[in-house]
């Protein structure tokens, strides 16, 4: 099962990223390209490398991948067998892994349709190859932030669709971990003046919702 | 008075500008470069030594397939080529990379003439980047066996 296990960590959790692409010359510069940027990371050769590892290939001995713990699929796009996305389509509709972000990397001469249709898939985001070390940062830092906001609460935008499959998923689920946000003046607060604050920052009305704005937890 | 180490730096810096100059190397390069540390001080040399590794599979598969006389598989040749294009620009060989882009569009058209110059060129092409760039990883030997440090060459 998919976790984005986040808030075991401290300040700056260790990303495990699933690198999928068949050029070797490719595999070891990503690889690089992200233990650099202190991920953890397993590369994978080919689409149906990569299910296999996620125990989606059909194959019923996939219990002991329980603990496997996938923060980030990064894939190539144009590869012999399984594309890049078809991998993200299967990544898509499994109930285990769907939540995982996938990126999909590329040349140049991929076509903006294509783009768009990983795009609509559910693709997070789209490098352009050759990769650079600024890409893979960016990445890290999107990927930490929509993180955050699946275990704590913000108002980004980006992360309202995941924040909404949260609630709606688990309305009672009270997670009473605090927001790493430098506004934070107590993650335990219960004083009404913090309390109004608080709530005020909300943008989401939602009744699960509401009854974690009761929990007087901190946001941005 | 020069020391040994000051005028193989200067050296070193010399070559590896011209390398950029003269078109064998891009910013790719560079951003390899970025990625080698005390805990990988063989990072480059190690990639780049994989992608020429790449070249001669890659070209031999290609020159089986144009040796089909008639019956040449141009999707084949073109996959090889794209694969190798790939690879080339993953490292920064910049000359290589623009001749797979000539070399994708003869197979495209199925240029079996310009096929095989292309195959020619690209052969001639990565055998002398490798041999540039050991140039260029001995001069860096050189400079740490004279107790020196590999400068920083900015481009």
């Amino acid at each position: 099962m998919a976790v984005r296990d986040l808030s075991s960590s401290s300040s700056s959790p260790e990303l495990h990223v699933l690198a999928v692409d068949d050029s070797f010359v490719d595999r070891k510069v990503i690889e690089r390209l992200l233990r650099i940027s202190s991920c953890k990371v397993t590369t994978v050769e080919s689409g149906t490398r990569a299910l296999q590892y996620l125990g989606l290939d059909g194959d019923k001995g996939s219990s002991g991948l329980k603990d496997l713990k996938v923060n980030l699929i990064v894939t190539d796009y144009s590869m012999p067998g399984l594309t890049g996305y078809e991998l993200l389509k299967k990544i898509k509709e499994s109930s285990a892994f769907r939540e995982i972000p996938v990126v999909i990397m590329s040349s140049e001469n991929i076509q903006p349709r294509i783009q768009h249709r990983c795009m609509t898939e559910g693709a997070e985001d789209f490098l352009l190859k050759p990769v650079k070390l600024a890409d893979v940062k960016r990445l890290k830092e999107l990927i930490m932030r929509s993180g955050q906001a699946e275990e704590g609460k913000t108002k980004n935008p980006c992360t309202k669709r995941i924040l909404q499959d949260d609630i709606d998923s688990s309305p009672s689920s009270s997670s009473s971990s605090s927001s790493s946000s430098s506004s934070s003046s107590s993650s335990s607060s219960s004083s009404s003046s913090s309390y109004h604050d608080d709530v005020s920052s909300l943008d989401d009305d939602t009744p699960s919702s509401k009854r974690m704005k009761l929990e007087s937890r901190v946001h941005d | 008075m020069d020391t040994l180490v000051a005028q193989l730096q200067r050296q070193l810096r010399d070559y590896t500008i011209s390398l950029y100059h003269q078109g064998f190397l891009d910013d790719q390069f560079t951003e390899l470069k970025k990625l080698q540390d005390e805990c990988s001080p063989d990072f480059v040399a190690e990639v780049v030594s994989l992608f020429f590794e790449d070249c001669e599979k890659l070209i031999s598969n290609m020159a089986r397939a144009l040796d089909q006389t008639g019956n040449v598989d141009f999707k084949l040749v073109g996959s090889s080529v794209h694969q190798l294009k790939g690879s080339s620009s993953s490292v920064g060989a910049k000359r290589v990379k623009g001749l797979c882009i000539t070399f994708k569009e003869c197979c495209d058209s199925q240029n079996f003439g310009g096929c095989v110059r292309c195959l020619q060129q690209v052969d001639i092409e990565y055998k002398s980047l490798k041999a540039k760039l050991q140039d260029l990883f001995n001069l860096e030997q050189q400079i740490v066996q004279a107790g020196g440090r590999i400068p920083q060459v900015d481009i």
